[in-house]
């Protein structure tokens, strides 16, 4: 979805993305994570920003993304197809709904 | 010379999800020297200031983090004590061969009641552009990003805390500097086998084996300052600082890896003597004891890890 006279002005296109009912306007090529902390909004922990620690895991519930090389430890592969990802790694391509999907300490 | 055992922390291996990134941050922006490419592609690093080889050594994995902690001891003989001592605690002692890492000698290895994976070599190879030491100027070429003079210490987060202490000093003779006690026992140990404050630290953590920081020295409080730049200069993920901790004194600054590792530069810190009595902390104090300034414990400090 072409988003970017949503804004009224020029530049990459925007898709909402909500995470447990929190919206959060995300460019493509944004990683959401980023994304949130830039703008302010706490509704996911920050970590380490870089797809290590697993602290801002979640659940991709409708949308279609890409996500950058993230720690297996937290994301396996058999989680990665059923839609888990790191939002720290996670880039949409679409409008996404996402549900905060922190691992306990085992 | 009074210094016998084990000398120091000597290396680091890190797990990292992309090289190419890895060295762009440890080379370029921390300003350790890339040393070499070994052949199963790990890379090798040392702090511009430091005699020996090498002193970090990344691995490119799936999942981040620390394979292995390595103490360099005095003598070849300090080998064998050791693994008797170990032995003898009930740890079960390893061999590495010579080579294993280019340029590293012998190694033995074990695995603490934390999960982690520490080994104890005798001899590495003398850095080839290692510092002057005729009319030694200060480098050799001018230190670039942070000026890292050399890979310091490690903090580690695991279970079994306090027996991991009592290993450190028991059996590998290193000294409790400080460390923190709650009503629950102690849940944190500030370890040294120097003048350090600190060579490596352990705190309380569920999961096993679990990397919190490697840390490099930097030369002053002006360095921490410029390394705080380079990090707004550069987006590096910055955990928090500049500030202190009332913890061993150090001025510091955190921040992680591209591949969430956390990374600390810091200047300062006390000598620590082997009849310096052992500080403590209490659990009511331990804002500040961690963060000087701020005086309140950060859940990201305290709870993320690789
Ligand atoms: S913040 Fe550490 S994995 Fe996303
Ligand atoms: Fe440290």
């Amino acid at each position: 979805m072409s988003a970017d006279q949503r804004d009224g002005f020029p530049g990459p296109p925007m898709f909402e993305i909500v995470i447990a009912g929190h919206g959060l306007r995300c460019p493509a090529e944004g990683r959401v994570l980023l994304e949130m902390e830039r703008q302010g909004k706490k509704f996911l922990p920050v970590g380490c920003r870089g797809g290590g620690c697993g602290i801002c895991r979640v659940e991709v519930l409708r949308g279609r993304y890409r996500t950058l090389k993230m720690s297996r430890l937290h994301v396996s592969v058999e989680e990665q197809r059923r839609g888990f990802a790191l939002a720290c790694r996670l880039v949409p391509e679409s409008d996404l709904e996402l549900r905060p999907a922190r691992r306990q300490a085992h | 010379m009074a210094l016998t055992g084990v000398l120091r922390a000597g290396f680091v291996q890190l797990r990292v999800l992309d090289m190419k990134e890895a060295l762009t941050h440890y080379v370029d922006r921390i300003g350790l020297e890339l040393v070499d490419q070994g052949r199963d592609g790990r890379v090798y690093l040392r702090g511009y200031d430091e005699f020996d080889r090498h002193s970090v050594i990344l691995r490119e994995a799936d999942a981040p983090g620390m394979d292995a902690m390595g103490f360099k001891v005095a003598r070849k003989d300090d080998l064998k004590t050791y693994a008797a001592r170990i032995k003898d605690y009930g740890l079960k002692v390893g061999k590495v061969a010579a080579g294993e890492q280019p340029g590293v000698g012998k190694r033995i290895c074990f695995v603490i009641p934390s999960g982690h994976r520490i080994e104890l070599y005798a001899e590495m190879e003398r850095a080839k552009n290692g510092p002057l030491i005729e009319n030694p100027d200060m480098w050799r070429e001018d230190p670039r990003g942070m000026r890292a003079l050399r890979f310091d210490h490690c903090l580690l987060y695991g279970p079994n805390i306090p027996e991991v202490s009592k290993f450190f000093t028991k059996v590998l003779d290193f000294a409790l500097a400080e460390t923190v006690e709650t009503p629950d026992g102690q849940i944190a140990a500030f370890l040294t086998c120097n003048n350090k404050a600190h060579d490596v630290a352990f705190v309380m953590h569920k999961d096993p084996a679990k990397f919190h920081h490697a840390s490099f020295l930097l030369d002053s409080w002006h360095d921490v300052g410029h390394a705080a730049d380079l990090i707004a200069r550069y987006n590096i993920s910055r955990d928090i600082g500049p500030t202190r901790h009332g913890i061993t004194r150090g001025q510091t600054i955190y921040f992680f890896d591209p591949s969430g590792n956390r990374n600390e530069v810091f200047a300062g810190g006390y000598v620590y003597y082997p009849d310096s009595p052992v500080r403590t902390w209490t659990a009511d104090q331990l804002g500040k004891g961690i963060f000087y300034y701020e005086k309140e414990l950060n859940e990201r400090f305290l709870g993320v890890v690789t």
